[in-house]
């Protein structure tokens, strides 16, 4: 009995130091996640209420949801065609109704409190009635779609060409190394020199992008200004952030495929599978877990779309190219509003919070 | 023992002896940051500055601490929410009623008289008060050759008789046809961030517009996006549609353009004066901005000297600036790198701006045609508006929208900042 005591404290005795040891181990990891993420997201939280400025002298004063609904107010409004005396509608030259400025209403206008400050996100025509669609920050809903459309994009592109890539380099071939380095090697460049360099890639008079097409189509191509044009810059910064970032990916994949053991293979070819059989059923299970990984990588480094826009365009031309990143920035440092800033930081946590819920919940085991 | 103790006090004596001489004699030590880390000329003559400086009193001794200029408004601002601020800050003129209204500079308290000779464009006032000064301005002028001008019979402004906005349009058309050059006008597109608001908004001004109403500073609705300001941006908007300006450009470009004869005229500033002047010699010409009806105006401001509200040592702070505002100092500068003189004293002791030098224009247009960038707290705010609107309404916004959103953005930081001080 006592001697059983005696191995019970022991025991104990040993899990305590464990526990102690354990905690002490990952102190480094857990102060400086504190330090660097934990308190200054909490921070963000708060300020996201407040008006803190950068730079000001005034107190910081609660000012409850304000930042957020400055950011997100939406309202649909209907404007009435302008009538002449006689209640006819009055045309303009082209034979449109025409229709006071929607300016008239939204601002100091005592009848329209509601729509005080908003502006026009879009609109469209509905019988004679021009409807807008009214935002209170028409630039960060920019931001927050085109985020969403690069995301969109970039995941399944970037995720699927890096696949591709490994699987041509899972080969055993003479100088397949070579192909894996020169693969990878964007990654390693710093992604400010990548898009420096891709300006003058990209560039309107004598990039050699356009010197390319215009050698091979014999000239017939005229120059594209692709950064300058608000329809090709958005599209030229994602090819370009694919190429940038596939590599890492692809070497995850790569690690994944090697995985997979050989005999299944063998197995499999036994049995008379093809090669795209052997894919289907042999390698995509096996990669399940690395394109869990991969997935959530790709998708959280394509919400923090920043430096390429920063360096390349700076959210133009017309805003093509804005980002929520970008924005955040913006606001908090150059326009020295950290409470906006950090609303739209907190939006984003929670926008890339929601996402990976969604995406952890659609590859969770299903066995259960 | 007795003697032991003896021994001790005696070393202690000593010690505190020497302490106290030490301190006696030991002068203050003013720490000092400036924005120009890496440009070896600069060091070399504000540390000119400051030997002489410590050289000729015995109270203060000046030390600097130089940042990159890209992130030397963070360090500044990092500084003094950590209240590390140091006793004299170097300060971007148009940023200077920010600093000081969120208490960061304290007014300066010179000589009576030290800047009664200062170009307008020199001296920082924020309410009513001289809160900065710099050793020199900058100012931009059209940059043309002569020989252009002259063999497509377009005439030669001068600062008394400036081109009007009409004659100006004309002339880049007439430029432009002669298919001698890419564009007729590079104003400039690849400087994003403060050269739009620095050299566009001048543009804004002559036709009547600005960029917040200056008599109140609590709004820019209808001044910004008024009348005049759509008339200007419709302008604007057609140089870039009729293809008399690039719009996408690249800083090398930028550089080169018109140096390479790319570019018929060029909006620049005197920094860049002397490489066009080394290529083109006498054919080069500095020419004033075009008047629109209201005027013609260009920015004014750069680089200035404060002193630190949290200085323990206002006065030696002060001393320096003042030692520093010397006529070969200011000279110094400006021969070294190519900055305006403050002073017309000044510029008489330098190469390029004294009567007859070859940049002697660029001291003029500073002093008579110079506005400063609006002074107040929202500048800041106030500069990205209206970069983000040139660069829209460049690239073919609607005109109106544009200004309108810029007022919006205005409007809105003014008022959630009780009005930065103004309005009571």
């Amino acid at each position: 009995m006592s001697s059983l005591n005696t191995a019970d404290r022991l025991t104990t005795g040993v899990k305590q130091h464990e526990n102690i040891v354990g905690w002490l181990m990952a102190a480094p990891a857990l102060v400086l996640l504190t330090v660097f993420l934990i308190i200054p997201f909490l921070m963000a939280f708060i300020f996201s209420f407040t008006n803190q400025r950068l730079i000001s002298p005034n107190p910081t004063q609660f000012v409850g949801t304000r930042n957020f609904t400055d950011l997100l107010t939406l309202r649909v409004f209907s404007i009435d065609p302008i009538l002449d005396e006689n209640g006819e509608l009055v045309l303009d030259d082209a034979g449109n109704p025409t229709y006071p400025r929607l300016r008239e209403f939204t601002r100091n206008n005592p009848d329209y409190p509601e729509l005080d400050g908003l502006q026009e996100l879009t609109s469209w025509s509905s019988g004679n009635q021009r409807v807008f669609l009214l935002s209170s920050d028409v630039v960060f809903i920019r931001a927050l779609i085109n985020t969403i459309i690069f995301v969109l994009v970039i995941v399944p592109c970037q995720g699927g060409l890096a696949l591709v890539l490994a699987l041509l380099i899972n080969q055993k071939l003479r100088g397949i190394n070579l192909f894996r380095t020169i693969f990878f090697m964007p990654v390693v460049v710093s992604m400010v020199v990548v898009a420096l360099l891709w300006r003058f890639i990209y560039d309107g008079d004598n990039g050699l992008l356009n010197t390319l097409l215009g050698f091979f189509t014999f000239g017939a191509l005229q120059p594209v200004d692709w950064l300058g044009d608000p329809y090709t810059a958005f599209p030229a910064l994602m090819v370009m952030s694919i190429w940038q970032a596939v590599g890492f990916h692809m070497v995850i994949w790569l690690a994944g495929l090697q995985n997979i053991p050989e005999s299944l293979y063998e197995a499999a070819g036994l049995d008379g599978a093809n090669t795209w059989q052997k894919f289907r059923f042999v390698t995509w299970p096996g990669l399940r877990s690395t394109m869990i990984f991969v997935l959530v990588i790709i998708t959280m480094q394509a919400f923090g779309l920043f430096t390429q826009v920063d360096v390349m365009t700076r959210g133009g031309p017309l805003d093509a190219t804005q980002s929520i990143m970008y924005q955040a920035v913006q606001r908090g440092y150059q326009a020295q509003d950290i409470s906006g800033g950090s609303a739209i930081s907190v939006i984003f946590f929670f926008l890339v919070l929601f996402v990976s819920m969604i995406q952890r919940y659609l590859t969770r085991e299903k066995s259960a | 023992m007795q003697s032991k103790i003896r021994f001790v006090f005696a070393v202690l004596a000593v010690m505190l002896v020497l302490v106290g001489g030490i301190s006696a004699q030991e002068p203050t030590t003013l720490s000092m940051w400036y924005h120009g880390a890496g440009n070896e000329v600069e060091r070399t003559i504000l540390l000119g500055i400051i030997e002489d400086f410590n050289a000729s009193q015995s109270d203060w001794v000046i030390s600097l601490e130089e940042f990159p200029q890209i992130s030397y408004n963070e360090s500044v601002t990092a500084a003094a929410v950590a209240g590390n601020l140091p006793d004299i800050i170097d300060v971007d003129g148009p940023v200077m009623p920010g600093w000081a209204w969120a208490g960061y500079l304290a007014p300066l308290s010179l000589p009576e008289g030290t800047l009664d000779n200062f170009l307008p464009g020199a001296i920082g006032m924020w309410d009513d008060q001289v809160y900065s000064v710099g050793l020199w301005d900058a100012a931009v002028a059209v940059f043309a050759r002569r020989s252009v001008l002259e063999a497509n019979g377009i005439r030669i402004p001068t600062l008394d008789e400036p081109w009007t906005g009409e004659e100006f349009d004309a002339a880049l058309v007439t430029l432009q046809e002669t298919g001698e050059f890419e564009y007729a006008f590079d104003p400039g597109m690849a400087w994003t961030g403060e050269w739009y608001p620095y050299a566009f908004s001048p543009l804004l001004q002559s036709f009547g517009a600005d960029l917040i109403d200056r008599s109140t500073y609590l709004t820019a609705e209808n001044v910004l996006n008024g009348e005049a300001a759509v008339a200007w941006g419709e302008w604007w908007q057609s140089l870039f549609a009729r293809g008399l300006a690039p719009l996408t450009q690249d800083g090398a470009d930028r550089d080169t353009g018109f140096i390479d004869g790319r570019y018929a005229l060029q909006w620049n500033g005197n920094w860049a004066a002397l490489a066009a002047l080394e290529a083109f010699g006498d054919d080069l010409l500095f020419l004033p901005a075009p008047d629109f009806g209201g005027g013609s105006t260009i920015g004014a401001a750069s680089w200035q000297f404060g002193v630190s509200a949290s200085s323990e040592h206002q006065d030696g702070a002060n001393a320096f600036i003042a030692f520093a505002l010397q006529d070969e100092y200011l000279a110094a500068f400006s021969n070294g790198i190519g900055l305006i003189p403050a002073t017309s004293t000044a510029a008489a002791m330098t190469e390029n701006y004294a009567p007859g030098g070859a940049l002697e224009i660029f001291f003029e247009l500073s002093l008579q045609q110079a506005v400063l960038r609006p002074p107040t707290p929202a500048y800041a705010n106030i500069a990205l508006a209206f970069e983000k609107a040139a660069a829209d309404i460049a690239n073919g916004a609607d005109v109106q929208d544009a200004l309108d959103e810029a007022v919006d953005t205005i409007d809105a930081d003014i008022e959630a900042n009780n009005g930065y001080g103004f309005g009571g």
